[in-house]
């Protein structure tokens, strides 16, 4: 068990980056991984994120910048010496050893050495936490994919790593048996106490499993914060489309208010919304975007019984339902909208009746539900703020 | 169904030939060369007057065997895991070109080389007289690792190159120093390639002929060459069986031996020859 010592940081990266030949596959970023935090690294492909891990554990040097470890930097340390173990991508277990000898790799490396019966034991220890027991002999290739998951886990965990890095360990999994193991990592996390670091392009698993995610594009990071804070505050119009759904209603910047912004769309209607926290306000005449989440619409029957009380009101025909099961999906067409996404609940539901295509229908929001966003479809680096708690 | 064939070439190819070589060992010369039906050990008793084939074949043709890994290795691994994408191509070529003349004319070249006006020329010019290279042991085994190195290289390359790349920096993550992670991780995963090379180059110079026919100049000969000797100077047969059918038993152990001391090494895991 790993002591956690509150306000450490395990790895921090100053001004890293990292070339190759013309391409700046991590550029500039800025990074603190607090001691026993979970820490998740989202992005799209090729946006850095694997890169990233590799600095942190040693296979890449920086171009530029500080990686340091637990307060020491580390440029030009080796992998060997680093106090920090990695779950790869592939699992890549040893083929020449059991699952055993495969856990037990770490152990059979330190000075001085450790007895046989030591090992045994503490692969045992490490077999029990991945509920593996009676798998020791085992040949590698003859482990189910998730069984694999958790040998490349338990492999990289015996040496009690400070800071254990997973590059996209469950992408290989089936939605279900990943759901699962998602709550494995998150629970064996709070057990061992150890600081991990997960690579992601799942927004979902980045949302549900880490204390922090750190949203990036193109090398560089967007937005970093709890997965509150980038589903409610995405500080851009990149990080609101990237973290779940998102209607936008692009315009120019009618005005300036204290906390957000009116901006006219292309029908000549002034929408309100106010600012993410940590955002920077919109400029005047420039560009800027509405977002209103999904499920924040409202949605009923057109001159029906119930009516709409809220801020945005107009009218719209439904194109299309999809059943999710805890909710239901439509897709709206509002003249002078274009599409827009609605997510009724099944309360919702049950309430209005449903609605059916070519219905139409009343849809509405409140100008609290609404953020006016910078239009910027990537991150611009000058708005990588923390979001202020 | 499918076994049947099989197994009658094999009888055909295999076996027969070797049946009737262990005959004829049994039997006597004839008188003017040649065999005659006998049943007596008086060849085998004989052997040791030909101890010298069989001695510089045993010293030989294993130190060959390893001067080829000990060069081999390095290469096939500098190949399959260091070498560029540009390099690479151009290295694997100049290992197969050596392929496309014939064995014999290569072996000729390095009688010149070898020879007085060869490399004792260039030594002579530093001040080193009279080192006679051609038809010693030296000039031989140099003969063998230029002919066999191909062989060691290739199965050895093509282990290494299927070779998961990520299981090194694995070994390397999880605290295993570069030397640690090559006897831990890169040999155990190449000894396929390893194995197959060492017996493919052993097997075939331990019937070696050409090279120390031409490079020994009848001084450092092989068993190979006391069989060409008696078969067809002397024309004794029988004799020539008994040497043959000895040197097929010695082979048969050796490899035995190897094959065994590998498997242990290896632990559980399946050895793959060939
Ligand atoms: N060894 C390398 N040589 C050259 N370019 C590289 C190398 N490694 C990564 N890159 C480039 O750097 C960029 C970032 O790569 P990286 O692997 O970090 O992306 P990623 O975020 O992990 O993507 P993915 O989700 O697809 O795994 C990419 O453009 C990639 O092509
Ligand atoms: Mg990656």
């Amino acid at each position: 068990m790993v002591e956690m010592i509150n306000g450490a940081v395990d790895v921090e990266f100053q001004g890293v980056t990292k070339r190759f030949g013309d391409i700046r596959a991590v550029d500039n970023i800025d990074l603190e991984v607090s001691s026993g935090a979970f820490v998740s690294l989202l992005g799209p492909s090729g946006c850095g994120k694997t890169t990233s891990l590799r600095l942190i554990a040693g296979f890449e040097q920086p171009s530029a910048g500080d990686v340091r470890i637990g307060g020491a930097s580390v440029v030009g340390v080796p992998p060997y010496k680093r106090p920090i173990n990695m779950v790869f991508q592939n699992y890549s277990l040893f083929p020449h050893f059991t699952v055993a000898d495969n856990i037990g790799f770490g152990l059979r490396q330190l000075k001085p050495r450790l007895s046989k019966s030591e090992i045994t034991a503490r692969v045992g220890e490490m077999l029990e936490l991945v509920r593996l027991q009676g798998f020791e002999e085992r040949r590698t290739w003859e482990l189910s994919g998730g069984q694999q998951q958790r040998v490349a886990l338990a492999r990289a965990l015996i040496n009690r790593p400070t800071v254990l890095l997973l590059d996209e360990p469950l992408a290989a999994l089936d939605r279900k048996l990943r759901q699962d193991m998602q709550i494995e990592l998150q629970t064996l996390q709070r057990d061992v106490g150890i600081t991990f670091v997960l690579v992601t392009h799942d927004q979902e698993e980045a949302l549900s499993m880490s204390d922090t995610i750190y949203l990036m594009n193109e090398g560089r990071i967007i937005q970093m914060g709890g997965a509150r804070d980038l589903y409610d505050e995405p500080i851009n119009r990149y990080v609101a489309d990237f973290v779940g759904k998102t209607n936008f209603f692009d315009g120019e910047v009618a005005e300036i208010k204290p906390n957000g912004a009116a901006i006219r769309l292309a029908n000549g209607r002034v929408l309100y919304g106010r600012n993410p926290r940590g955002g920077v306000p919109l400029n005047r005449n420039a560009g800027g975007a509405i977002a209103v989440r999904p499920e924040l619409i409202h949605i009923v029957k057109a001159n029906g019984s119930a009516c709409l009380t809220t801020d945005v009101q107009t009218t719209a025909r439904v194109k299309n339902r999809i059943f999710l099961g805890e909710q239901t999906e439509y897709l709206v067409m509002a003249e002078g909208f274009g599409d827009i996404l609605v997510l009724a609940s099944k309360h919702a539901e049950t309430v209005s009746g449903g609605f059916s295509p070519g219905d139409v229908v009343s849809i509405g929001w409140e100008d609290s539900s609404a953020l006016a966003l910078e239009n910027t479809s990537k991150g611009d680096h000058s708005t990588a703020v923390p979001v202020p708690k | 169904m499918l076994l049947l064939p099989t197994t009658l070439w094999f009888l055909l190819l295999l076996v027969m030939p070797l049946v009737v070589i262990a005959v004829y060992s049994l039997g006597e010369r004839a008188p003017a060369g040649g065999y005659q039906p006998a049943l007596t050990l008086a060849q085998y008793a004989n052997l040791l007057a030909r101890l010298k084939a069989f001695t510089n074949t045993l010293t030989l043709a294993p130190l060959g065997t390893v001067i080829c890994i000990v060069i081999a290795y390095p290469f096939a691994y500098y190949l399959a895991v260091k070498a560029g994408r540009g390099a690479k191509p151009f290295l694997l070529t100049l290992v197969i070109i050596p392929f496309w003349t014939s064995f014999l004319i290569r072996t000729y070249a390095w009688i010149y080389i070898l020879g007085g006006q060869g490399i004792p020329r260039l030594l002579e010019m530093i001040g080193i007289e009279d080192y006679r290279l051609i038809y010693t042991p030296t000039a031989v085994l140099i003969g063998i690792v230029y002919g066999y190195l191909p062989l060691m290289v290739l199965p050895i390359y093509v282990s290494l190159e299927k070779l998961d790349k990520s299981l090194l920096e694995v070994s390397s993550d999880l605290g295993a120093n570069p030397v640690r992670t090559f006897f831990q991780v890169t040999l155990p995963l190449s000894a396929p390639g390893l194995v197959t090379g060492s017996l493919l180059v052993f097997i075939l110079l331990m019937g070696e002929y050409l090279i120390p026919a031409l490079l020994g100049g009848g001084k450092v000969y092989f068993v190979g060459n006391a069989l060409v000797d008696l078969f067809l100077q002397s024309r004794n047969w029988p004799f020539g069986s008994a040497v043959a059918i000895t040197l097929v038993g010695i082979m048969l152990a050796a490899i035995t031996l190897y094959l065994t001391l590998v498997g242990r090494d290896r632990g559980r895991q399946d050895v793959s020859v060939l």
